[in-house]
């Protein structure tokens, strides 16, 4: 397993905390442990080594690696041909401690398991439909390894999936100006609970909106009135 | 001994040209004749001319490029050969070598020269001069004074006498400081070694310097400048014999690994390690296939090995092998793995941190094993490099080999396009349309106006849904390879769509597609 071994302890939380963690991660107790995410992500999104998250957009997926990339951990991409490598130094993956198999062909369910053994992220986009049982012999060999899959596409079990709603781009009109900042917002299905939503903005994958208009509109209504 | 090869850059560039050695020829740097040879001299080609003064001078003059490097490897055959008479042999700079005459083994020193000039020349070194003599600069005159496959012999204690009768203009040949002294030498009325060699030593150290006083101590013979003589590169080629030769890949990889493991060690041994190396498979006494592999850090015994299967398996060779057990076509088996090192580097810059790095190790194995199951370049490693497209700005380098050939990142690239980078890079251009509101094809003008309002498009396929353009952004005009027959002016485009979602599309002459998406 690629344990962080570089990374730098997290300041804001206590340093024996974070090595008891680490020690249980040797120790193979590493279920649940939270894998780091962006910042923008965490408090919404915190991914549960071993669990499998399901994404609709490219942007999504590389936001949900790079936490662990830049933390010091190994990610990888299957089944990503088009995959973007300055979007995704960009968004603060490290490219030397990438693998990417852009067309694993059809053996990609043998090659994401190969990767999931010696990765802490991987990406994936099945080429096909997956059924039940290939979902459940990857998903307890994700336990096993506690490693995060994040699937960009459709996918049997899956922790919480991510989905992309109100996409808008600012800067351009018609001719003159440029891409600049896009806001969407995303919204984070878990189980049968009502989906919550976010708002981020790219490039920088940072919440544009940190009050959680689900769960504190009421309240805001009542001040007002 | 002094071994002088006259105008060997000359000789060197006209033998890989494959032209005439005795065509007049000149090796030129910055448009300046650097070296010419004995044919161009006669017609009044001298060093220091421009290539259009020695073009007039001589028509037929041969123009040949400088190219040290060059110079250098084709000396290489002429040390060996040397080496093999006698070791110990100092290479002062291509053209010129320095050994210990062998005179004892040989008999006397003139035999010892004769030997020398025969080997040289029997290897198709034909203008060969040799000077013996007892110091290395006394040497090297003498040898300037023989004629071509002939040598000059100053006998012991006979150097002073020797150089005394030289003119000074020999110290020309010493570079810019020499030219300058013999200019100043020759105003001072002084014409041969002889007489600045009679000159008191304090006079002539406060006069012409320390460089001067080092020529009056050589013109006297008294300045006896030793050489360091090269060390023969260690053998560090390790191979394996197969006898009877295997016929299958994997016996081959499984025979090979006690080899890989003593060509890293005796490289170890050495505080070495290997970062290229050339793997070669020979069948029937022919190397039936070679190639070199990178690795992005050093090669161990299990890389090694990997990297045999992997030669092996593609290309023809592996394709014959595993379609002899299927056709029956008979053909060549493997009798011989070679490993060369290409290229060596100290193991201490690639030391391992204190703390291991087990975790890239462990990265690697599970890696080969995907290369294993799909092919050797379908595991990519992604880099940057510069560019003006989205897909030119980005390189995918097979895992485990090195990045070579990349443009640089920090060049200002103008023409590409601004704003966020794609996510989603299309190394193949997907087709697309976009048309205006008359439902008219949106083309670019030459001068990089566009036709009319982009109001619809659609990517990817004939059958998609059109969708209305919410915003676009462009052009960015390029034309790129115009030099080379490239695409021609076209012109790039960021279009969002009704979604929300942005397209980067490129309008080429022949008409639309789509280059990536910033979904």
């Amino acid at each position: 397993m690629p344990a962080a071994s570089t990374a730098q302890l997290d300041p804001g939380r206590s340093v024996v905390e974070q090595l008891r963690e680490r020690v249980a991660a040797m120790e193979r107790r590493t279920t649940g442990e939270v894998v780091p995410t962006l910042a923008g992500l965490t408090d919404v999104l915190p991914l549960r080594a071993g669990s499998a998250y399901a994404v609709d957009s490219a942007s999504l997926a590389l936001a949900l690696a790079a936490g662990a990339s830049q933390a010091g951990a190994w990610v990888g991409f299957a089944g990503c041909p088009d995959f973007g490598a300055e979007a995704a130094a960009g968004l603060g993956i490290e490219l030397s401690r990438t693998v990417l198999v852009p067309d694993p062909g059809e053996h990609w369910v043998e090659v994401t398991a190969a990767l999931v053994d010696v990765l802490r992220v991987v990406v994936l986009r099945p080429p096909a439909s997956v059924s039940e049982k290939t979902a459940a012999v990857l998903g307890s060999r994700l336990r096993n390894r506690s490693a995060v899959l994040v699937v960009h596409g459709r996918w049997p079990r899956v922790e919480a999936r991510l989905s992309t709603v109100e996409s808008a781009w600012e800067g351009p009109t018609t001719g003159p100006g440029e891409l600049q900042e896009r806001r969407a917002g995303v919204l984070v299905h878990r189980g049968s609970r009502p989906p919550r939503r976010i708002d981020l903005s790219w490039p920088d994958v940072a919440r544009v909106d940190p009050v959680d208009p689900v769960e504190q509109q009421p309240v805001v209504r009542r001040a007002i009135g | 001994m002094v071994v002088w090869c006259p105008d060997w850059s000359v000789v060197a560039a006209l033998e890989e040209a494959g032209a005439s050695s005795r065509s007049p020829a000149a090796v030129l740097h910055a448009n300046l004749v650097e070296v010419c040879n004995g044919p161009a001299r006669a017609e009044g080609v001298r060093r220091g001319q421009r290539r259009r003064d020695a073009q007039a001078r001589c028509p037929d003059l041969v123009l040949l490029p400088a190219n040290p490097d060059r110079d250098a490897r084709a000396f290489e055959p002429v040390l060996a050969t040397v080496e093999d008479l006698r070791p110990g042999v100092a290479a002062l700079r291509p053209g010129l070598l320095a050994v210990r005459a062998p005179d004892r083994w040989y008999g006397n020193e003139t035999y010892a020269a004769a030997t020398v000039a025969e080997a040289l020349v029997g290897i198709g070194v034909r203008d060969v001069r040799l000077g013996v003599a007892d110091d290395l600069f006394t040497a090297e005159q003498a040898a300037r004074t023989a004629d071509a496959q002939s040598w000059t012999v100053v006998p012991p204690g006979g150097s002073p006498d020797f150089l005394r009768g030289l003119p000074v203009s020999v110290l020309a040949d010493e570079g810019a400081q020499g030219r300058e002294l013999v200019s100043l030498l020759e105003r001072l009325g002084m014409r041969s070694l002889g007489d600045l060699a009679d000159l008191p030593a304090e006079a002539v150290g406060h006069r012409l310097g320390a460089y001067g006083a080092a020529v009056r101590r050589r013109a006297r013979g008294e300045d006896p400048t030793l050489f360091a003589a090269r060390q023969p590169p260690p053998e560090l080629d390790a191979e394996v014999p197969f006898e009877p030769p295997l016929e299958s890949v994997e016996a081959v990889t499984f025979s090979v690994r006690t080899t890989a493991e003593r060509f890293v060690e005796q490289l170890a041994r050495r505080q070495l390690v290997a970062t290229g190396v050339r793997v070669e498979a020979e069948s029937e006494g022919v190397v039936c296939s070679s190639r070199t592999w990178l690795h992005p850090r050093h090669f161990g015994a299990r890389d090694l090995v990997d990297r045999v299967h992997w030669q092996l398996q593609s290309a023809d060779v592996g394709g014959s092998l595993r379609a002899r057990k299927d056709v029956g076509v008979v053909r060549a088996p493997i009798e011989r793995i070679r490993f060369v090192p290409e290229v060596v580097e100290s193991a201490a810059a690639h030391g391992e941190a204190l703390w291991g790095s087990a975790s890239d190790d462990l990265v690697e194995r599970g890696v080969a094993r995907v290369q294993g199951m799909i092919g050797f370049d379908a595991v990519v490693r992604p880099v940057l490099q510069g560019g003006r497209s989205p897909a030119a700005r980005q390189a995918l380098v097979p895992w485990g080999e090195r990045a070579v050939d990349l443009r640089p990142v920090d060049r200002p690239w103008p023409g590409r396009v601004p704003g966020p980078p794609p996510v989603r890079v299309f190394a193949v251009p997907r087709d697309a349309e976009v048309v205006d509101e008359r439902n008219l094809d949106v083309r670019v003008t030459e001068r990089g106006v566009v036709t009319g309002e982009p109001a619809r498009f659609r990517v990817e396929g004939g059958d998609v849904p059109w969708q209305p353009v919410k915003a676009w952004a462009g052009p960015w005009p390029t034309d790129e390879g115009w030099w080379s027959g490239g695409a021609g002016l076209s012109a790039r485009f960021q279009v969002v769509g009704a979604d929300g979602r942005a397209w980067l599309l490129l309008r080429a002459p022949e008409g639309w597609s789509l280059e990536a998406a910033y979904d």
